[in-house]
Parts: structure tokens; sequence; C-alpha cells
């Protein structure tokens, strides 16, 4: 048994961790201005922007992945782009499942961090204003600071939806061994073809790292009063 | 010296009425207290000042600075005021010391200044020991002097403070008072106070803005409010007068004098301008200024059912029928058995209507 685990290719796993940490990263960061706009700012088009941030969470993934698909191929102006720079494609690399997955974490992202922007006592934020502080000042000091719990719950979650991304990359990144085959879609690859220890050994490393990292989310959530 | 013209409206939602603030004051170096109920424009006035809300019409000024202009579309951002804020709920920063919340405040300051002046403030708050506390570790009077403290770090043009006695016990007050006496004479900047406690207002105020509805309705120092509350809303916003609905019997201009029938009774009433026989008028008069006597006589009304409270220079005596007089502690345990209560003509003074306008 040891034996044949010490055999099994880690590389999907590794891979994943790799995707979903730069996909939480990207989140986090797009996540956190786009809820600091909803929150603080009012503006044309505020609705549709709140709908679209919300739409990933709510499309079918492999609809996602489609969408994913035609903008970010090597025939849409932002692959052409991409290709032009680097001289490699998007589509089909772990990139793609990068994007995938942070744009399905995204919404996570949002909506807590603007829930918790909101909750944001207002007069801490108007004092800082009256104290000569400059918004962006405001934000990194009084702001964020104030609402870091909820949104580090929120940036777990995300990390955690990462990690199981299936559809969606699947759909841009494909399932290439050893390229942009992912723990999620490398265990389907081992219950298609009766691999059973590959896919039982994987379901359990990552139903732990979920489960711990959903544990974590929640004492962070829990620890917000303080 | 702030000099403030401003409108701001807020249309009636499904749930609110209407509000509309229309004032317009100056104030200079010293308190000026912004007087009167919840719901009266106070907090939005300041607010206005800072920068936080944005008027629909007129102009504010600190000093010879246009802080805003509606006419001229000019805004300076809050960050730019330079209003000192004392907010209600102090809006100490909950994950910051209090050194650091100062810290914030002088961040501006070249960095040898900044430490010299956060050093003098804390010792000048008597915060020096607190230094290294988290706000949720202080007492309601140490946050309020911290709250003081840092608003004043970057020498601000004005101080703006919001209910800044609300929460406190008695004991707390007088060392609030205290504080911000010191700092009117040692500041000289102007600083607005809102309060809807009359005795806050009477201890700090060199110049009352008596606020009802969104508008200024009477305005003046302390000592004139208590002379002349102006009209009868503003007396009772006051609180401590007795106020009387009176008819106008005659009128003798050239003895400065009127009769007037008030309380069921023809008694000799002060000069009345813009009356005619017949009219009817609102008077008032404060406690201090009725007396008891022990026969009839002019000007003097039976009582016998009497309220008593105990008060710190007097005994209150509330006979009902809005006569309530105070009555000196020795005079009140000499009382006869049969009581009258004398008016003098004098302290009877006449309030404009509810719907005269507001005076400015």
């Amino acid at each position: 048994m040891v034996a044949s685990l010490l055999t099994i290719d880690w590389f999907p796993l590794w891979l994943s961790l790799e995707v979903a940490a730069s996909a939480t990263l990207i989140s986090l960061a797009l996540g956190v201005c786009l809820a600091w706009l909803l929150a603080n700012r009012n503006f044309t088009g505020k609705e549709v922007l709140d709908a679209l941030t919300t739409l990933p969470l709510a499309l079918p993934p492999t609809v996602l992945g489609y969408y994913l698909l035609v903008s970010i191929g090597r025939n849409s102006w932002i692959g052409k782009a991409w290709e032009a720079l680097t001289g490699t494609t998007l589509v089909f690399t772990w990139r793609a499942a990068v994007i995938a997955s942070a744009l399905h974490a995204i919404p996570l992202v949002v909506k807590s961090s603007r829930a918790a922007l909101e909750t944001v006592d207002h007069a801490c934020e108007r004092a800082g204003r009256s104290l000569g502080a400059s918004e962006w000042r405001i934000f990194w000091k009084i702001s964020l600071p104030l609402a870091r719990r909820p949104i580090a719950a929120a940036t777990a979650l995300a990390f955690a939806r990462s990690l199981g991304d299936f559809g969606a990359t699947l759909m841009v990144a494909g399932d290439i061994p050893g390229r942009t085959q992912t723990a999620a879609i490398a265990i389907y690859d081992a219950v298609e073809s009766g691999n059973t220890l590959v896919a039982r050994t994987l379901v359990i490393v990552i139903s732990i790292l979920t489960a711990a990292i959903v544990f974590l989310a929640n004492r962070l959530e829990q620890r917000r009063s303080l | 010296m702030i000099r403030a013209a401003i409108a701001k409206q807020f249309p009636a939602g499904e749930e609110s009425a209407g509000f509309q603030l229309e004032v317009q004051f100056e104030a200079g170096p010293g308190v000026t207290v912004l007087y009167g109920p919840s719901g009266s424009g106070k907090t939005l006035t300041l607010d206005a000042i800072a920068g936080f809300v944005i008027p629909d019409a007129g102009r504010i000024m600190l000093g010879e600075r246009i802080l805003f202009d509606a006419g001229a579309d000019v805004q300076i951002p809050p960050q730019k005021r330079t209003c000192g804020y004392v907010f209600q709920n102090y809006a100490l920063f909950p994950h910051m010391t209090v050194r650091e919340n100062l810290a914030f405040a002088a961040n501006e300051l070249p960095r040898l200044e900044r430490h010299r002046r956060i050093a003098e403030l804390l010792e000048r708050f008597k915060l020096t020991d607190l230094a290294a506390r988290w706000p949720r570790e202080l007492s309601g009077g140490q946050k309020q002097r911290a709250s003081i403290a840092r608003a004043l770090i970057a020498e601000p043009g004005a101080l703006l403070l919001d209910e800044p006695g609300r929460g406190l016990d008695a004991s707390l007050r007088n060392d609030l008072y205290t504080l911000i006496n010191e700092m009117k004479a040692s500041l000289k900047i102007p600083m607005l106070l809102v309060t809807h406690d009359p005795e806050e207002c009477f201890a700090l105020a060199d110049k009352v803005l008596i606020y009802s509805g969104g508008k200024i309705i009477h305005r003046g120092t302390p000592l004139e409010l208590l002379r002349n509350p102006g009209s009868e809303a503003a007396a009772r916003l006051l609180g401590d007068f007795n106020l009387y609905e009176a008819e106008v019997l005659a009128l003798d201009p050239a003895r400065q004098t009127s009769r007037v029938r008030l309380l069921g009774q023809e008694l000799t009433g002060p000069h009345l301008r813009g009356c005619f026989k017949g009219d009817r008028v609102t008077l008032c008069a404060r406690p201090e200024e009725l007396r008891i006597a022990p026969n009839p006589g002019q000007n003097r009304i039976r009582v016998d059912t009497v309220r008593v409270l105990e008060r710190s220079q007097a005994v209150r005596a509330d006979f009902g029928d809005q006569l309530i007089v105070d009555v000196p502690r020795d005079v009140w345990r000499e009382r006869p058995e049969n009581l009258w209560v004398e008016l003098p003509a004098v302290s009877l003074r006449q309030l404009r209507a509810p719907d005269a306008g507001a005076l400015h």
C-alpha cells in the first residue's frame, strides 16, 4: 500500500495548489477593489456591475468556461494580445486554469468584502477624513483593517473554491496530464479509468485540505465581533 | 470665524417626512452651542461644515477660506477643511492604540514635530499613561479626551463637537466642562458644540443658536436668552420658563405698562409692543423671578396645592398652572400657611407666537 502510494503522481495536487493560490491572489485583489467600488461609490451601471460580479456564482461552470474560451481563445483580442506579448497561448495552459478559478472565486470575495466594508463604522472613516487622510490612506489604514476578518474568511473560502474548480477549468485549460490536469480533473480521470487508489487518495487529501480551510474561515468569521 | 449660510432639502421618503435645513450664522472664537431637540438639523449643520454633507445652496467660510460655495461651485473636500470633529461615539480607531490614533492625525507633520506634538497632547489631556491602551480599554471620559486630543493634533481652524456630554455621568460632565472651558481660553478658534441638554448649553456657551425644525429660531448669549427667550418655542426648548396665555385688557404706553388677564385674574403687565386691546399674547416668567407672599396684593395669585423639588440653590415649588417658583430655602422654611404667588410686572415678558417667524 505504502509502496503504491509512492508511485502516485502528485503533480495534479501541486498544480491545483499553485493554481488555487494564484487564483486567490487575483480574486482577492480584484474582488476587494470591486467591493470597495460597490460599497463606497455611486455610479451609473453599478447594478449591472453588481449583477455581473455575482453571475459566475450562478452560471453553469461549462457556460462560464465557454465564455472564457471565446474571450481568451487564440482568435479573441485578449488571446491575440497575449500571444503577441509572450509568444505563448493562454488557453490550454495552467494560466487559463488560474483565470477560470479566479473568475469563479471572485463573487465570494466581492460579496463578503462588500458587506464587510459597508459595516465598517462610517464615523471612523469620516474621522479619518476630518483628520486630513486621503481616501487611499483611509482605505488601507482604516477600512481594510477593520474589515480584515470577514475578508480573510472570504479569501479562505475563495481558495477552497479555486482548489475544487472543475467544469470551467476543463473547458479552457483542458485535461493534459503533467500540464493542465488539476486534482479535481485527475480524480475524474482516475474514476473513469478505474484507478481507485489514485482517486481515493486525491479525494481524501482534497477533503482534508478543504475541511481545514472551511474550519479556518469559520473561525475568522466568528471572531469578527472582536 | 465661521460664517455659514446653508440650505439643504431632504424630500419626503416612504417612511420619512421631508426635512429642510435653512440656517445662517456666524461663530467667532469661543463656544457656539447649537441647541435644540433631536432632528432639528444641528448635527447636519456640523456635517455640512466638516464637508460630509453637501448643502444644496449657500456658502461656508472658515476665516478667509471658502469651504463651500454653491454659486461658485466650490467644494473643498473634508480632508482640506481643517475642521477637527469630535464624534458622538468618539470614533476612535479600534485597531489602533491611543498613541497610534493621535499619530494617524499627525501624519502630515515632520517627524520630530510629530513626536513632540503627540507627547504634548497626551500630556495635556492626561493620556500619557494610557497611550499604549486600546480604545476598548478606555472609560467614556478617557475616550472623550483621546478623541478631542486627536482632533486637535493637526491644529484645526475650527473644532466641531457632536453631543460631547452624552452618556457621561455628572462628575465626568463637570470634567468635560472644565476641559472645554480651558480649551476656550487657550485655543482661540471657533468651537461649535451640538447639544440638547440645557445644562450643557448654559455651562459652555458664549453664544447659543436655538434650532427647531431645521431653522434657527433664536440666538444670543446665554444671559440674553434667559432674560428674553424671544419666542414661545425657544422658551419651551430652553425649559425653566413659566408660560402664560394672557388677554390684553388695557395698554398704557405712557407708563410703559399694560393690564392683562392671566390665570383668570387681572394683573399689571409690562409694555406690550405691537398689541391691541383684546389681543391674546404669550408671556413668560422665570421661576426665580416670582415670589411667594403671605397676603393678597398687586399681581398676587392665591395658591395652595404644591409639589416641592429640592434644588441646589433653592426650593422649587410647583403650584400647578405654570406657577413654578424658586424660593430661597430659609424663606421656604418660614413660609406662612396661606400663600400667594406674586408675578412682578417686569418679570412678565412678551413672547412671539410660534408662527411669527425667525429673528435674525
